[in-house]
């Protein structure tokens, strides 16, 4: 019997040890040696203060800047002590009655948009800390932030071209537009004037 | 289906195609102790083991050692990860204190419950998890726990399937190999080597990489927005690669932490069916004629496609619902932007046919027929490609029942890789096949009416159904799910299920490990059974195996089987949910 088990429990130690300490071990090694910036999470630095990260997703709700998708992540959205998706099933109430709501709101919020409305734009993601916009619905909200920020819908929609992402490698996944930074950078080419 | 769509699809498949044979020959080479190209770097690696563990290589075992073997790992892993979480308030690397006094607020306390169904989970290659890592795990248990079983799981399954092949490949033969050697031998050229290359290409993409204590960042607006950290490209990389799928997150593999980019997305999909693709050209090459492990690799690509295009047309056209009250196009609820709706379809296929479990997209809030076809891949036991050898000694259990099927109709003695299978085989096959059908089917059926006592031990809330976040048939299937999901070793789930009740802890874990130990101990019998035959020649009156024939029979095998074993349950859960849906039915 004790020869069967021996093994098992010597066997257990020398790959615990193996794959569970060396192993990411020498990963957080390399990781921190060549790719500093990511393996940290690519946060974002102003003034001296994190303000975020570039692949978390944050929430805005003020009318001068472009606004995430929803998020059933935290009792707030956004938190990613609770990453996660909102599990409602295709023919709940919750989500029918969550999605007319919000419809209303965005319809009254963005009066000038008047096509349907993009289908990530009101739905929640998968992560609940989704960072991006499709730029169909990035495109709907410019009247509005345009509006808000006393510049024109050309300049704004410049801005949200630059900060589009094609597909990776041209034909992976979607375009995309990353909200936090879109958000950066109208504050630093159209500042709120106080 | 858009074109761009397509293309995604197709390049994933040429790809998969393309690794099957270099990595089929590298494994095959490994298994039979023969010299590769890594040796010189890993040998000295694999002896220390052998040395460490008191193994002597070149002993051979019968089924039953290496059974033993495998169940004596099995327990004392599983043993040392109970450990690990109930007593992670006392061990290192711990900055937010979990298991301690002062853990946040909302924190899950690691429960004697939750860690015996989380430590079977990760023994068994399931990882299903009824908490989210971010509120609930230390670095340590992550790390030290978690990632060590997602590699020795892994490991066990590869060996197991090369075990079985051994069963075929022999003749009068007494034993089928050495559980620690082929154990190590997965670990040290196949699971290190390539995860350590993924991991860091998953870091140059922006999966995090370090122990530092959750950022506390303030956003734009205002608001204080605590950052999650850990070292997640490290168990990201073994969590595909071994076909595990527990997430680092709750969210899995949607959380940008651990699947930042489209590119970083392909390659946990190829990650997930790289060695179950490889090991159908284990097969052929072990059993000497490559054509062999072709046809059972055209039979799982059959069906993956089939599932992927069904799925992917009905997240397509979307939500009925949702179009009426002013939001029309495809499904995008619980989907991430940056993948979009061909590679979330294409996920959730791949996930659910290996038996990863991994998510980019939550399934819960998949349509009905795009949630039907992740519990239909998981209820034909995890056959297309499968989880990291499961998948391949899963197949084979229908391979000996579809020659079994075609030789009663022939009447002819079933043979199958210059083997005859006869009664003991089949037994055991159909054994396997019940074992795991009937856990899904009674635990679901008695979860849907059990009542308990309300502020009871059991469950908490009352009844078990009252841990539904959803209703009406979507409740039922969320229910289905969770037991079907941990008999396939899957670990996906329909997520709005809490799962984390000791009634749903204690049956889930059960059915896990039914689901793993119930075909793995009869599968090992068979090949010791096998091992010991004589081969047979072949003549005129043999049933090939090699080609379109053979692998249209097995298809049909595992869809007949599968569907006359779950079709009314599915009827109650997901058909019926369809046309409830473009009736605009509410619940």
């Amino acid at each position: 019997m004790w020869r069967q088990l021996l093994p098992g429990l010597r066997m257990t130690i020398v790959l615990t040890i193996l794959t569970g300490m060396v192993y990411p071990g020498v990963v957080t090694g390399l990781c921190q040696l060549f790719f500093k910036k990511q393996a940290d999470g690519s946060l974002i630095v102003k003034d001296g203060h994190v303000v975020g990260s570039a692949l978390i997703g944050q929430n805005f709700t003020r009318p001068e800047y472009f606004q995430p998708r929803l998020s059933a992540a935290g009792n707030d959205g956004y938190d990613p002590m609770a990453s996660g998706g909102s599990n409602l099933g295709p023919t709940s109430k919750k989500l029918a009655d969550r999605v007319k709501a919000s419809v209303e709101t965005f319809r009254k919020q963005d009066p000038e948009f008047t096509g349907p409305i993009p289908p990530d734009l009101l739905t929640t993601s998968a992560s609940g800390l989704d960072p991006d916009l499709s730029p169909p619905s990035a495109t709907a909200q410019i009247p509005r932030v345009a509006k808000a920020r006393g510049a024109s819908e050309q300049e704004i929609g410049h801005l949200v071209a630059q900060f589009t992402v094609d597909r990776d490698l041209g034909f992976l996944g979607e375009p995309r537009v990353n909200v936090l930074l879109l958000n950066l950078a109208l504050d630093e080419h159209f500042p709120l004037t106080k | 289906m858009t074109p761009n769509g397509l293309l995604q699809i197709g390049v994933f498949f040429v790809l998969i195609l393309a690794i099957t044979k270099p990595l089929g020959v590298y494994m095959t080479r490994v298994f039979a102790g023969e010299r590769t190209l890594l040796h010189p770097l890993l040998r000295p690696l694999e002896r220390a083991c052998y040395v460490l563990c008191g193994v002597k290589e070149s002993t051979e075992q019968r089924w039953t050692q290496y059974a033993g073997s495998l169940l004596s790992f099995s327990l004392f892993s599983f043993a040392l990860l109970y450990a690990f979480q109930r007593l992670q308030g006392y061990l290192p690397l711990n900055p937010m204190g979990f298991g301690t006094s002062h853990a946040m607020s909302g924190a899950t306390p690691m429960t004697p419950d939750l860690s015996f169904n989380n430590a079977l989970s990760f023994t068994t290659n399931t990882n299903w998890q009824n908490y989210s890592g971010e509120n609930t795990l230390s670095y340590f248990v992550q790390m030290v726990g978690l990632t060590m079983h997602n590699f020795t799981s892994g490991a066990a399954g590869i060996a197991i399937a090369v075990a079985l092949i051994r069963g075929f490949a022999r003749q009068t033969a007494a034993a089928i190999g050495n559980f620690w050697v082929d154990m190590v031998r997965a670990t040290v050229y196949v699971l290190l080597p390539l995860s350590l290359a993924i991991a860091l290409f998953f870091c140059s993409q922006g999966v995090i990489q370090n122990f530092h204590p959750y950022t506390v960042a303030t956003t734009v607006e205002g608001k204080t927005q605590t950052i999650a950290q850990g070292p997640v490209a490290s168990q990201e990389a073994i969590k595909m690669l071994g076909t595990n799928g527990g997430g680092f997150f709750g969210a899995n593999s949607a959380h940008p932490f651990e699947n930042p980019t489209p590119l970083s997305n392909l390659v946990q999909l190829l990650a997930i069916f790289a060695i179950p693709a490889g090991l159908t050209y284990v097969l052929g090459k072990m059993v000497g004629d490559t054509r062999q492990g072709w046809a059972v690799f055209a039979a799982m690509s059959v069906l993956f496609l089939a599932g992927v295009f069904v799925l992917y047309s009905a997240e397509q056209s979307g939500n009925p619902i949702l179009a009426n009250l002013g939001v029309p196009g495809p499904n995008m609820e619980g989907k991430e932007v940056r993948f979009g709706i061909p590679m979330s379809a294409l996920f959730a296929t791949v996930t659910t046919d290996a038996s990863c479990g991994a998510v980019i997209a939550m399934h819960d809030s998949l349509t009905p027929f795009g949630g039907l076809v992740p519990l239909f891949n998981m209820q034909t036991s995890e056959v297309i490609f499968g989880g990291v050898g499961a998948g391949l000694y899963g197949m084979l259990l229908f391979a000996i029942l579809a020659v079994f099927i075609a030789g009663l109709m022939v009447g002819r003695t079933p043979e199958y890789l210059g083997k005859k299978i006869e009664a003991k085989e089949v037994k055991m096959a159909m054994l396997a096949l019940i074992a795991t059908s009937a856990v899904i089917l009674v635990f679901t059926g008695i979860s849907s009416v059990a009542d308990f006592a309300k502020g009871g031990y059991w469950n908490s809330t009352g009844a078990a159904t009252t841990n539904l976040l959803n209703g009406g048939p979507h409740g039922f299937s969320e229910i289905l799910y969770l037991f079907t999901s941990s008999a396939a070793n899957n670990g996906s789930a329909f997520g709005g299920i809490n799962g984390n009740t000791p009634w749903y802890n204690l049956t889930g874990a059960i059915t896990m490990a039914v689901g793993r130990f119930f075909i793995i101990l009869p599968m090992l019998a068979v090949a010791g059974s096998l091992a010991a035959k004589k081969r047979i020649p072949v003549t005129s009156g043999t049933l090939p195996t090699h080609g379109a024939l053979f692998s249209g029979l097995l298809v049909g095998t595992v869809v007949i089987v599968s569907a006359l074993t779950f079709f009314p349950a599915l009827s109650l859960g997901p058909i019926v949910e369809h046309f409830l849906m473009w009736e605009g039915r509410l619940f």
